[in-house]
């Protein structure tokens, strides 16, 4: 008995330090609506800087009062980071911060090597609280007692902020209704700014306070941030009590699941969060979100296809990149199948999430099964290249059919959560199911046959299903069924009143771009000869998301031209220098500020300028207050 | 009029939230080329009833028969299908698109072409959107972005959308808020004129009195749920039930400075 | 639509001309080209990047490979299986390497082994630990430095087996590695001690391990001896939680890679003494080879050697003595002269067996203890990795037939 009253208590201990952060990451959602990427690395700055403070000022103030003043001096770079480059971008299309966040998270795990070293750090133990407390012969370190005080402690100090004071009634205002607070004449700077502040502070002091049970390095961001992500989305977006139930449950569930499953910590959260938003979509606390509207002042440029003239310097551009093979080598070919083969990922993504606005977070996943599916066709079945090209992405189809049916049902950030839980389930099984997938040492020799193993071959075979699958999705977008698409993604009351079902088209554009996704992810399987898990992973995932970003959301062939970039420019990046997240972080925050709507994006605004500067469009008053 | 046919009839319609009843027992009926108003004071249950008839809403108890189906519980899409066109209270359009893409999208609707990947939706029956538009008078602006167009604009276009499934019945919540007062009378006329020609029948809710009893064949009045008063405009107005209900039995065509204030 | 092709021609463009730059190099070198997971995994490949950098200065001033200069590219492959493959196809194609070396985790080393088999090009793995890379998914391009998942556990089992526990619980990374650890080490232990039961076994995300529960589910199982597989922060969570908490308290631990100066110099003052590990136990060896090297790398770098310093060392000692002997970068002339080889190393002379293409070379096996608030091993001796090879029957069995 008393061992699970101590597992227990151990679990209140683990959740303690992941509710701190999440708690910092709801809020500043809540009211900014950024999905701040860079919460992990905040975190890891906390530590750091801790570490560094600890290790510098003995005693027992200089323990406590080193952990507070790391936090205060991260959450002063946050507050650098937000007025320096958030504030320009808030106008941007949705999830543009997303981009620049992820960009700083980069560059961060790279500097603190640089500036800490690249070896694990041992911090003191908190003075006083060193040793473990006995309790019917089973020890609590003294440290998770502390630990499981603090949680409702921070819990109760932020409950009061919130209910008590002119700032915390107006984050909470905020948080329901960002115009509303906009229209009360309250600076809407300054309060981001400190609510960003404050988000960042509590995810610093979070990272700070692991110092007497960790080990300080590089990776701990990674290792928190899509973990705080989970336990905020079930907890409800912007519900600091539903952050701390989530925190506890997942904590909980685990410490008890693995005396059961010792295996279930590796996905335990992303099935909580799959159960829980397919029974409440919005999360244990949250409430269903208003619809969206628009950022005020924000005109998107009409999409047109092609004209003549276009289609026809897009034919000699497909031609002239056709030619490749008469100047470049083997190496600077099989980079151009590799970057055929993401623009037509990339492309898959942009049609879920530019003309759907159904942003995944777990595209990846039907890359990944595209990739598996060809893998298992060739080694399992022994079926001929053409064959299995022409059948594995079935199985990014077959995904994407059963998840896409859930995911849709939801929308926002829940449905960009549910997508990337389903992902990491997928993952998971990749993972562990070594029998079939080989586990982590994936499938090996899925290499092509005869016909297309010369480097020059596969290139033209992986650009003309490029070209082929991009010019597809591009009839799409302008298809009866495109337009239904983003007329349920424009107004999905007025789509419902002319008669369009928005979820079915939801899904089936979810299964259009998974098997796309998974086109792209059969033929990446045969470039590299191998399938292994991360091919599902979520740094795939996000980098589809950064591509679409990169190139502008809100264009037609923005993913296409953010593919090319990014990808080509990652390849580089990682063969000269190893300090490529530095260098590729700071490039794209550098991108994010010269090209707020995305390289295409600031391109065709550019060009629109130019030709209609004489018409002037008129005032849009599309917000009319009522009451009803 | 008389001999028009009967394209909606409602039965003792009632919805409760909670212990609160927002419309009890209301029975009404509506027949072709027919303009009826549904007004009272806030609270009444008019976007309640409005709401069940659209389908945004089920009814606890009653029927709905609309154009000879019941429709009570059915989704907005499908009442759509029998040929009901719909305007909001604030404008609901596709923000992404030219004007004509926003008719376009409703008539590849209308047509069952959904789900279709192929054909080119900009050159979808333009003839029939160029009509429709000329229709309500933005034949000009067809190439605008809609998210450019200025608020009467996007009224009138809402108008059109509305239109494009032939309807033969629109419901129209609150057509002219937010417009000024020569655009209100405009739209309405149009409105009006419309639903003659094509013997169109139209139930509208709306806070603008001068724009009630000017355009409103007949008017039916709720409060608290209840329908309190059903008749030609001269008889609503001299009704004292409602002359109670509205500003303590002030002239409410008198009041109509108020009404911008009341929504 | 149309800028985007242009940026394809591009990029295009500026790879296909950087790549015949490259290829126009003097003939009076030879390339080995070398990848591993120097972004994502620093604090293990800088010692290990430290160690091949001594070695290319050593050969060089000895007058490098038949009279030509020896010269290393390195590439960064991120953690990620595909772009270290990406970054082999540079090697060959672009950089014309004579062979490709390097890699740390075992699936990317699997990964640059299928390559190099496809292509048909020598791979010298130096740090992955998984048995498949020479065994179950061996192929004849492929040899490999370090000793294996096996060889380590067999080490272990050797000290293991004389440890009067019989009730046994494994913490291991729930990964490729940390499983066949575990199995390996339960198989070769139950052979040696049919007495012994299994009672808990707790299996942590690689990275994210949540030590408290873990810590306290392996006490409540109340076993004698614990095996380790963990390393890295997670140990270091492990170790601090464990410690607390009082599971390693009157419990024997054996532990697989503990001793390496990678993974105990960060435990610090809270490294636990007593616990059966493999490592490399630097600032003990007393060996003239040992020395050398010692004095070499110490006199370069201001700081000490951890075990990857040995093995990027190594590894291109071992590349540059095949190099030299096949007197070609013909891979089949390197295939036929790595087979076999003998090779001096700072733990004595290694070979390369033919069998299987593993190498010989061994690991320490010793306790943890401390001293002066840091952790070392003692009782240390070093166990020759020939010796803990299954007999050529078993191997031949277990390798596929080409």
């Amino acid at each position: 008995m008393a061992f699970y009253v101590v597992q227990f208590l151990t679990g209140l201990a683990s959740a303690a330090s992941l509710f701190l952060v999440a708690s910092g990451l709801s809020i500043i959602f809540g009211v900014t609506r950024i999905v701040n990427f860079a919460h992990g690395a905040f975190y890891m700055l906390g530590a750091y800087v801790a570490f560094t403070l600890t290790e510098r000022f003995s005693g027992a103030l200089g323990f406590w009062g080193g952990m507070v003043v790391a936090a205060l001096v991260v959450a002063a770079v946050g507050v650098l980071v937000e007025m320096v480059l958030l504030r320009r971008i808030y106008h941007s299309p949705e999830l543009f911060q997303l981009l620049a966040t992820f960009g700083l998270t980069l560059m961060v795990e790279d500097l603190v090597v640089l500036i800490w070293g690249p070896n694990d750090l041992l911090g003191r133990r908190a003075p006083g609280l060193k040793g473990a407390v006995d309790f019917f012969g089973q020890n609590i370190p003294s440290y998770d007692l502390f630990l499981i005080v603090l949680g409702p402690v921070v819990l109760g100090i932020l409950w009061l902020l919130f209910q008590r004071t002119r700032w915390g009634i107006l984050v909470r205002a905020a948080t329901q209704d960002r115009d509303m607070v906009a229209a009360l004449g309250v600076n809407q700077k300054w309060l981001f700014t400190s609510v960003f502040a404050v988000g960042v502070f509590l995810a610093a002091l979070g990272g700070a306070l692991q110092i007497p049970r960790d080990a300080v390095n590089h990776a701990m961001d990674l290792r928190i941030i899509v973990d705080v992500f989970v336990v905020v989305v079930i907890g409800g977006l912007g519900s600091i009590i539903g952050a701390f139930v989530a925190a506890v449950l997942v904590s909980e569930l685990n410490a008890f699941g693995i005396l059961i499953f010792p295996k279930i910590s590796i996905i335990l959260v992303f099935l909580v969060m799959a159960a829980v938003l397919i029974v409440r979509p919005w999360g244990l606390f949250g409430k269903q979100e208003a619809a969206a509207r628009r950022t005020p002042g924000l005109t998107v440029n009409p999409w047109r296809p092609l004209t003549s003239g276009e289609r026809l310097a897009a034919m000699v551009a497909l031609i002239v990149a056709a030619a490749l093979p008469l100047v470049g080598g083997n190496y600077a070919l099989t980079v151009g199948s590799e970057v055929a083969i993401f623009v037509i990922f990339a492309a898959s993504l942009h049609f879920l999430m530019s003309v759907g606005g159904l942003a995944s977070f777990g595209h990846a996943a039907y890359f990944g099964l595209g990739a598996y599916g060809v893998a298992l066709l060739a080694k399992m079945a022994g079926l001929p290249m053409i064959v299995c090209l022409l059948l594995g992405p079935l199985l990014g189809c077959v995904g994407a059919a059963v998840f896409g049916f859930f995911a849709v049902q939801l929308s926002g950030v829940y449905f960009a959560m549910l997508t990337l839980a389903f992902a990491q389930i997928v993952w998971s099984i990749a993972f562990q199911w070594v029998a079939v997938t080989g586990g982590d040492n994936g499938i090996l020799g899925v290499w092509p046959e005869k016909w297309v193993s010369s480097a020059s071959h596969f290139y033209w075979l992986s650009l003309g299903v490029a070209a082929l699958v991009v010019a597809a999705l591009r009839v799409m977008v302008f298809s009866p069924f495109g337009f239904a698409l983003r007329a349920t993604r424009d107004s999905p009351l007025r789509s419902e009143a002319i008669g369009i079902n928005g979820k079915r088209i939801q899904w089936t554009a979810f299964v259009i771009a998974g098997t796309a996704a998974g086109i792209a992810g059969a033929l990446f399987a045969y470039l590299k000869g191998s399938v292994f898990p991360d091919n599902l992973g979520i740094s795939l995932s996000v980098d589809a998301l950064v591509m679409v970003l990169l190139g502008g959301v809100e264009t037609v062939s923005g993913a296409v031209v953010g593919a090319i970039v990014y990808k080509a420019l990652n390849i580089w990046l990682v063969s000269q220098t190893d300090l490529s997240k530095l260098v590729l972080g700071g490039f794209i925050v550098l991108i994010v500020v010269a090209f707020p709507k995305g390289i295409v994006g600031v391109l065709e605004t550019i060009r629109n300028r130019r030709r209609s500067a004489s018409s002037k469009s008129a005032l849009v008053t599309s917000r009319i207050e009522t009451a009803e | 009029m008389s001999v028009a046919p009967i394209l909606l009839s409602v039965e003792g319609l009632t919805k409760s939230y909670g212990g609160v009843h927002a419309v009890r027992g209301v029975s009404f009926e509506l027949r072709a080329g027919e303009i009826l108003a549904l007004i009272g004071p806030n609270g009444a249950g008019k976007s309640t009833c409005f709401d069940m008839l659209n389908g945004q809403n089920v009814p606890d108890s009653g029927r709905i028969n609309l154009l000879g189906e019941d429709t009570a519980g059915k989704k907005p899409r499908a009442i759509w299908r029998l040929g009901v066109g719909r305007t909001f209270q604030i404008t609901a359009t596709f923000p992404t698109m030219t004007v004509r893409e926003n008719i376009q999208v409703a008539l590849v609707s209308y047509g069952r072409q959904l789900f279709n990947l192929w054909r080119s939706t900009p050159g979808f029956a333009k003839a029939e959107a160029g009509r429709l538009l000329d229709l309500v008078g933005m034949g000009a602006y067809a190439e605008r972005p809609c998210g450019e167009l200025a608020y009467g604009d996007l009224k009138r276009l809402e108008l059109a959308v509305a239109l494009a499934n032939q309807p033969k019945l629109l419901l129209m919540d609150e057509p002219t808020a937010g417009m000024a007062p020569r655009e209100r009378i405009e739209l309405m006329r149009l409105t009006a004129r419309i639903a003659k020609e094509q013997s169109i029948g139209v139930l509208f809710t709306e806070h603008d009195m001068d724009v009630v009893f000017e355009h409103a064949d007949r008017i039916i009045v709720l409060n608290r749920g209840l329908l309190i008063a059903e008749g030609l405009p001269e008889q609503v107005r001299n009704d004292p039930q409602v002359r109670a209900v509205y500003l303590g039995g002030g002239l409410m065509y008198d009041a109509r400075h108020h009404e911008g204030a009341a929504t | 639509m149309r800028a985007s092709r242009y940026y394809f021609l591009g990029a295009g463009l500026a790879i296909a001309l950087s790549g015949m730059a490259n290829s126009a190099m003097a003939q009076s070198e030879i390339k080995i080209g070398e990848i591993n997971s120097y972004s994502l995994l620093p604090a293990f490949t800088d010692p290990y990047r430290k160690g091949w950098q001594l070695a290319v200065e050593e050969i060089n001033a000895a007058g490098g490979i038949g009279g030509k200069k020896l010269v290393v590219v390195s590439k960064d492959d991120g953690g990620k299986p595909a772009d270290a493959q990406t970054a082999a196809n540079e090697l060959v194609s672009s950089e014309n390497v004579a062979m490709l070396t390097g890699t740390f985790l075992s699936n990317i080393g699997l990964a640059v082994s299928d390559f190099a088999k496809e292509k048909k090009v020598f791979f010298l793995a130096a740090e992955p630990l998984t048995d498949a890379i020479t065994w179950a998914k061996g192929n004849r391009y492929t040899f490999r430095l370090r000793p294996s998942n096996y060889m380590q556990a067999a080490m272990l089992v050797e000290e293991a087996a004389k440890l009067p526990a019989k009730r046994w619980a494994t913490i291991a990374p729930n990964y490729e590695y940390g499983q066949s650890a575990v199995a390996v080490f339960k198989k070769l232990m139950s052979e040696k001690r049919p007495d012994i039961v299994w009672v808990d076994e707790q299996w942590p995300p690689q990275g994210k391990i949540d030590a408290g529960p873990v810590v306290q589910a392996v006490a409540a199982a109340n076993p004698e001896a614990i095996l380790n597989v963990t390393f890295g922060a997670d140990l270091v969570k492990l170790v601090r939680e464990g410690n607390t908490r009082g599971l390693f308290k009157d419990r024997s631990v054996v532990s697989f890679l503990t001793g390496e100066p990678e993974y105990l110099d960060p435990l610090k003052d809270e490294t636990p003494e007593g616990w059966i590990v493999t490592g490399y136990p630097w600032y003990s060896i007393k060996t003239p080879e040992h020395d050398a090297f010692l004095k070499a790398y110490q006199a370069k770098y201001n700081d000490y050697p951890r075990l990857g310093s040995i093995v990027g060392y190594e590894t291109i000692k071992s590349a540059a003595a095949i190099l030299t002997k096949a007197g070609s970068t013909d891979p089949e002339k390197l295939i036929a002269a790595a087979e076999g080889i003998a090779v001096p190393s700072p733990f004595g002379e290694i070979s390369f067996r033919k069998i299987d293409h593993q190498s010989t070379l061994g690991a320490f096996v010793g306790k943890t203890a401390l001293k002066d608030g840091k952790g070392i091993m003692v009782d240390t001796s070093y166990r020759k990795g020939a010796d803990y090879l299954p007999s050529d029957a078993e191997v031949e069995k277990l390798r596929p037939k080409e």
